[in-house]
């Protein structure tokens, strides 16, 4: 699996996350390419719905980006995640998906060497995972 | 004009959806006088063969209860799709996979292991599990073969109208055969009840704020008879659940599972009820909601306990 190129989907709030994705562009800093983002109002929007579909349709793993607790656009979008994301992840353990394959990291307007750093951590995260084998179910 | 030819038939099913057909009460003499039963296993004598030999598109409508979970069933859901003009999945096993499609946590080996050696009252020392052929001295003798996985009756054919329920309740039943007689059918897909909105809807309890600090299963405490259950802590699944039952378990003090399916327009009910049922976890502090949701020992069978054939990953991945 030394050629394993994972797909990663990165759910970036539009406020905090998906500008510090923009700071790590407009910085020139380099980082995994494997990630694919989408950009959404608040992280509070990612219903896990989208995440189990980002993952039967073939991700290797799903990001979800937000504002610090407390910085939030819309007071309280992010704990909302804070609150589903864990939730979300005992219930994909059930169903024989490793939790590592969904992570919640909170990522501000500033933090564009963060965003670069999560990538490439969650990016070598999902190459010792593997891939995830899903897809669509037949 | 001429009657109605209906066709019953049940597949992975426990039996209840042929006692909530006959719930309709005196209404059957009413179905009696516009319907012909052509083939009904439960109630009456009827051969696969009888319904081989109809002509295709003979029946008008099937009402089909039950998953696809072996190779009779599917054989049958797709001999009745054939004979049948309107084919109709009855009840949330057809409509979901429901409780039959739990066995989806599992796969064939594990569910035979558990069936035929694990159980406690299961003596089998020289490991016997069921063959789909069996050479006896009067011949071969044949069984269906059970799949890895439960499928619902639209993953197998072509369906026209879902009616929900586990099983359907009276009024839903009639609203599909009076919309049957009366030849006003809604729309092909249509999913037939009261209701396209969420149980909360139409359950009488008092509704105020959502904010849950520990959850509850029913057993542990006597819920408050006026307060929102789901106020009270109880995982009561009426935000996700299509209404058009009336509420009925809220009103005898115990939550409703969901079995109504999602609603209108919802893909994936178990996912949205997590979301749902995560948002209103009253705390800010990561260690004390993870203390809140080891409430929920068992997430993945609560929130897919009806439709987990039917939800976006289907089936527990077995490695």
């Amino acid at each position: 699996m030394d050629n394993f190129e994972p797909r990663i989907v990165a759910f970036c709030c539009n406020w905090c996350s998906y500008a510090g994705a923009d700071l790590a562009g407009t910085s020139r800093i380099q980082y995994s390419p494997n990630i694919r983002v989408i950009r959404v109002m608040c992280s509070g929007r990612v219903n896990p719905l989208f995440v189990l579909k980002a993952l039967s349709i073939g991700a290797d793993g799903v990001l979800i980006l937000g504002c610090h607790p407390g910085d939030c656009h819309y007071l309280e979008g992010n704990y909302k995640t804070l609150r589903r994301i864990p939730l979300l992840k005992k219930m994909l353990k059930q169903l024989g998906i490793e939790e590592e394959r969904v992570r919640l990291e909170w990522i501000s307007a500033s933090e564009g060497a963060k965003f670069a750093e999560v990538a490439n951590n969650f990016t070598q995260t999902i190459k010792n995972l593997g891939p995830s084998s899903l897809g669509p179910f037949k | 004009m001429a009657k109605l030819k209906i066709a019953l038939y049940w597949a992975a099913s426990c039996g209840g959806c042929e006692i909530a057909t006959l719930a309709i009460g005196d209404k059957i003499l009413k179905l009696a006088e516009v319907a012909d039963i052509v083939f009904w296993p439960v109630g009456m004598d009827f051969k696969y063969a009888d319904v081989e030999n109809m002509a295709d598109k003979s029946v008008d409508v099937c009402l089909f209860n039950g998953a696809i979970r072996n190779e009779e069933n599917e054989h049958m859901a797709k001999l009745l799709r054939a004979k049948s003009k309107i084919m109709i999945a009855y009840g949330s096993c057809a409509y979901e996979g429901c409780i039959p499609g739990l066995a989806n946590f599992y796969n064939r080996q594990m569910i035979f292991d558990r069936a035929y050696i694990e159980t406690p009252s299961t003596d089998n020392p020289e490991k016997i599990f069921p063959q789909t052929k069996v050479k006896v001295p009067e011949g071969e003798l044949e069984l269906p073969e059970l799949y890895d996985t439960v499928k619902t009756l639209a993953q197998t054919v072509d369906v026209d109208y879902f009616i929900p329920g586990c099983p359907p309740e009276e009024r839903t039943t009639w609203l599909a055969l009076e919309a049957l007689i009366e030849g006003k059918l809604p729309p092909k897909g249509t999913v037939i009840s009261h209701s396209v909105k969420a149980l909360c809807e139409e359950c009488p309890r008092t509704r105020e704020e959502k904010k849950v600090k520990k959850f509850y299963r029913p057993y542990e405490i006597i819920p408050d008879p006026e307060k929102c259950l789901l106020e009270q802590g109880f995982l009561c699944y009426g935000i996700a659940t299509r209404g058009g039952c009336e509420a009925l378990c809220p009103q005898a003090n115990m939550p409703c599972t969901g079995c109504y399916g999602p609603v209108e327009g919802v893909v994936d009910q178990g996912a949205h009820f997590l979301s749902a049922l995560s948002s209103i976890i009253d705390s800010n502090d990561p260690e004390e909601i993870q203390r809140i949701i080891d409430d929920i020992p068992d997430p993945a069978g609560t929130f897919y306990r009806y439709s987990l054939p039917d939800s976006l990953l289907r089936r527990a991945r077995i490695k």
